[in-house]
């Protein structure tokens, strides 16, 4: 990294990469809670290896604004030793996982976004991000092939699967903008270079939601006032209760290891 | 409520370049499509494939175990079938 072609403070661009490490820690999180309860044992594996790969996009992206930070914090310090209104994540991960077809429709919402956005960001001028971010890629192209295959049977299944994934696509669809709605901090970064803005992959998530929907023969929702401040550290009643069960072991034997 | 039973399917890999597909075990899936996804996920996990090949194990035609007397012990028992009268050098590799 040349400071002089980057002239960010590099607390800022660590602010950034923490973001995106909060999102993928809590919807990794949420789908690991499906471990061992996951309708059928074939879609058990499935989810944990969705939960990993998410839980090691976190773990790259922690280590990089770590480095970027200096060092005065470790991965581990990011994920177990700070409170909700520190996390940064958009409120759409941090939901319940519900019914089957609530977490299928959230991980085909987040990774509709999240796999056009770690392309963009694969093209990144900091060489580490772009390697991260090209690896996230190809595995949300997998996890949206994988959710969105799910989707198209359970609304074009049964009338019961039918019925569920349209209302999970309610329940969770104002929590889409949000995930689009960059601030001041994701515009500096795109515009230096380092990251990329979230709202200009939304004609991509659009188009592929899209095709999924229709032949899931769903409703997209109306638009609505969505739900916003995930990345100002407001978040919903969820987040706390998902904390104290991550975070336990930690806060009650801090610096325990393997 | 009654379900129909999931299909079950038979995975085959191919591990590397120049080897052959490999039986590596069977799975339940609703179609074809998910049946490849459960495969990548269940028997891929730590990069062992080039290549998958899922079937519907109800596409496979089995012998008899009943037969094995007339199918299977005669060929055992005929040494000149097997190729044991010399060394494959070890250039070869996989045979």
């Amino acid at each position: 990294m040349r400071p002089s072609a980057d002239p960010i403070n590099p607390d800022r661009r660590a602010a950034w990469l923490i973001r995106l490490g909060d999102d993928a820690l809590m919807l990794g999180h949420r789908l690991s809670e499906w471990s061992s309860r996951a309708p059928t044992l074939e879609e058990d594996i499935a989810l944990s290896n969705l939960a990993l790969d998410l839980i090691g996009q976190t773990r790259a992206f922690y280590q990089h604004a770590c480095k970027l930070e200096g060092g005065m914090r470790d991965e581990d310090g990011l994920a177990f030793r700070r409170s909700e209104h520190e996390f940064r994540n958009v409120q759409l991960v941090e939901q319940l996982n519900g019914n089957f077809a609530d977490t299928i429709v959230r991980h085909v919402l987040f990774s509709a976004f999240a796999y056009p956005f770690h392309r963009a960001l694969s093209r990144s001028h900091d060489p580490e991000v772009a390697g991260i971010a090209a690896r996230a890629g190809n595995e949300m192209a997998y996890h949206l092939r994988h959710s969105g295959e799910w989707l198209i049977r359970l609304g074009d299944g049964t009338a019961e699967s039918h019925a569920k994934a349209q209302a999970a696509l309610d329940m969770l669809w104002p929590y889409v903008d949000e995930l689009f709605a960059s601030d001041a901090l994701d515009r500096e970064m795109a515009e230096s270079g380092f990251g990329a803005d979230p709202a200009q992959v939304r004609p991509a998530f659009d188009s592929a939601v899209e095709r999924v929907l229709s032949e899931a023969t769903l409703e997209r929702p109306p638009a609505a006032p969505g739900h916003r401040g995930g990345r100002d550290g407001v978040h919903t009643e969820h987040l706390g209760h998902l904390l104290a069960q991550m975070q336990y072991l930690q806060r009650a034997h801090p610096g325990a290891s393997w | 409520m009654t379900e129909a039973p999931t299909p079950l399917w038979e995975v085959f890999i191919r591990p590397r370049n120049g080897l052959a597909h490999r039986h590596v075990g069977s799975l339940h899936a609703a179609d074809a499509e998910m049946a490849l996804q459960s495969a990548r996920d269940i028997y891929t996990r730590r990069g062992e494939a080039l290549s998958i090949w899922v079937v519907p194990s109800s596409a496979i035609v089995a012998c008899d175990p009943a037969d094995k007397g007339m199918m299977l012990e005669p060929t055992a028992t005929k040494i000149y079938r097997h190729p044991t009268f010399y060394e494959v050098p070890e250039e070869v590799g996989n045979m």
